[in-house]
């Protein structure tokens, strides 16, 4: 009888530093992606600071990057690289970190596969925002003021729909049913009320309104870098600090509430960071999809669904997407550029479905 | 020594009151079985004491404290609460599930110990070789053992069950049954447990709590508590219980 009971014990043992073994083995997978889409980003901004109607190689690049960090720009090489490719690349990066972020986020806290900023009318605000700009003259105002106001108005706007959903929670408790369907009939509205203005509108301008919203990242110049910059810094620490609560909460509001989450009140601040921080990216890019709602379902498939380690990972990974998919639309048919949105969308669109059907394990 | 008082005690859904006035005590290390028909307030009140649902009035008491003042992670260190089942939606790992039962412990880094204490529990509960597996690929019975792991790593001093064995295989509603009184009895913990099974409260039960549209209809042993007469008020179905001694058995014989 003693025999067996301490041979047990030590299969037990052997059990456990099995698993822990198994534990540290699956963190590490979680880190190795992580560094890989970091790697990722950098491969894929070199490769793109060279392409370009105007040819420079890899080494010259890097040099006039370096060159640049120190002295003021000169020759044609280097305000290309500086001027245009440079801030065209850090806004890629920028905006795919930012908006896979945010969509992973939202995801979260709404336990919803479907959550994204474009779903809860933040794109569609900002749309809508920078339409009436557009379209009520300040296209016509010339140069920076004009810009500015659009940008301004698509900020805005973009607020209004989670103000909306905020509003909403103050009468009905905030659930992920509620905020959803909030979000999409904010979408229909803002959508309507963008044909509606673009109907009763000047072509040349409602091309240059529809132009804003495909998206793009040729809009970004270092004036926008900083902004953007800033609200990434703001945010992403403070979804960091929340992603053990939203790793609870994913187990359903009463688990998450019996381990001491206030879940109706992080739920509302996450959304509002999450969507200060799509606002503060669209609204200088246009309305670029797709990034925020497949980076971290990719991701998820790949390490699973702690979110202290799919943030960072879709992140990067949403980063290294969205700069992959804007320097396709530059070369593919260039000199023509297309929107990075088309891009993103017709690459995003096959891969995700790809690995959906590839995956066996029936989750989202 | 009464661990848990909770003193009339009253719920509305909008303009449905689902509990009336209800009072209960519970002693330190017993198991408490509460009983009734759907929709007699059995849920509901596990969660009003678990302050996942506000009462509107009425107080619970924890060691004589009121929870209304107590923060929600010094609650949560005090009393676990294990739902029916799982509504993970995102992938999750049997590991990570468990950990989050040290939230109230830890900050945003889990440390070490925590997850000895997971693995610990894992063990006690003897579903470590589903460690690394996804809660969802469970059967219903596993991913209850998850659930019950995860609140002992709250270190609770109450546990809530919400219909531990509704999805259960005969099997596994033993198993699962004989777990939890264990851990009462071991670690000194006291529950609660909402359950449809009359038999499998009389079983386990020390007190059975049985309830009828939001009141408490009677309390006390099994014996005194699961007689024809009240099954019939409460239910609307005549039965025979089969007298053994403490644990009477209940034979339903038809609706009326």
């Amino acid at each position: 009888m003693k025999m067996t009971s301490s041979t047990e014990t030590i299969s037990g043992t052997e059990k456990i530093a099995e698993i822990k073994e198994l534990y540290k083995k699956f963190i590490g997978r979680k880190i190795l992606f992580i560094l890989f889409s970091l790697i990722l980003i950098f491969i894929i901004a070199g490769v793109a600071a060279t392409l370009g109607s105007y040819p420079i190689t890899v080494i010259e690049v890097y040099s006039i990057i370096g060159h640049g960090l120190f002295q003021s720009v000169e020759t044609t090489e280097e305000i290309v690289v500086w001027n245009l490719r440079l801030p065209r690349i850090l806004m890629g990066i920028l905006a795919g970190i930012g908006l896979a972020i945010a969509g992973t986020m939202m995801q979260g806290i709404l336990r919803n596969p479907l959550a994204s900023p474009f779903t809860l009318g933040i794109a569609s605000g900002a749309g809508f925002g920078a339409a009436l700009a557009i379209l009520l003259g300040a296209g016509i105002i010339a140069g920076e003021t004009g810009k500015y106001l659009i940008i301004g108005n698509a900020f805005v706007f973009s607020l209004i729909p989670t103000f909306v959903i905020l509003g909403l929670t103050r009468y009905k408790r905030a659930t992920p049913e509620t905020m959803i369907l909030a979000g999409i009939a904010m979408l229909y509205i803002f959508n309507a009320a963008t044909t509606l203005l673009m109907y009763f509108s000047e072509a040349e301008a409602v091309k240059a309104a529809y132009f804003w919203m495909v998206g793009s990242l040729g809009k970004a110049s270092w004036d926008a870098i900083l902004p953007v910059s800033i609200v990434l810094a703001g945010c992403v620490p403070l979804l960091m600090w929340k992603s053990w609560d939203v790793n609870v909460m994913g187990a359903g509001d009463e688990t998450a509430k019996s381990l001491g989450v206030n879940v109706e009140r992080t739920r509302i601040a996450i959304l509002v960071i999450a969507s200060l921080m799509s606002a503060g990216i669209i609204c200088f890019t246009g309305t670029i999809g797709f990034i925020g709602l497949v980076a971290p379902h990719m991701c998820r498939m790949v390490i699973g669904g702690d979110n202290r380690f799919l943030i960072p990972a879709s992140g990067f990974f949403g980063a290294a997407l969205l700069l992959g998919a804007d320097t396709i639309a530059r070369t593919i048919i260039a000199p023509v550029i297309l929107p990075v949105g088309v891009i993103t969308a017709f690459m995003g669109g096959p891969v995700f479905l790809y690995l959906r059907m590839r995956k066996r394990r029936e989750y989202w | 020594m009464v661990k848990l008082k909770i003193k009339d005690v009253e719920f509305s859904y909008g303009s449905v009151q689902v509990l009336k006035a209800v009072s209960i005590e519970l002693a330190a290390s017993e198991m408490l079985g509460v009983v009734g028909p759907n929709g007699a307030g059995k849920s509901t009140l596990l969660r009003c004491i678990d302050r996942i649902l506000k009462p509107q009035r009425g107080d619970i008491l924890l060691d004589g404290r009121d929870i209304k003042e107590m923060h929600l992670v010094e609650l949560a260190r005090k009393i676990g609460y294990i739902p029916q089942s799982a509504s993970q939606v995102f992938p999750a790992t049997v590991f990570d599930t468990v950990l989050m039962g040290r939230r109230p412990h830890l900050g945003w880094r889990s440390s070490e110990k925590d997850t000895e204490t997971v693995l610990e529990t894992l063990q006690l509960l003897n579903i470590e070789e589903f460690a690394m597996r996804d809660i969802n690929e469970l059967s219903g019975g596993q991913q209850q053992k998850v659930f019950i792991a995860r609140a002992l790593t709250q270190e609770p001093d109450v546990l809530l069950l919400d219909e531990p064995t509704s999805n259960l295989d005969i099997r596994h509603q033993l198993e699962v049954m004989d777990i939890i009184k264990n851990i009462v009895k071991e670690k000194q913990i006291s529950a609660i447990m909402a359950i449809h099974d009359l038999n499998l409260a009389s079983r386990y039960a020390d007190r059975i709590v049985m309830m009828n549209s939001g009141k408490i209809f009677s309390t006390g042993n099994p014996v005194s508590v699961l007689t024809p007469d009240n099954i019939k008020h409460v239910y609307g179905v005549e039965v025979k219980v089969n007298d053994h001694d403490v644990r009477p058995y209940i034979v339903p014989i038809r609706p009326v």
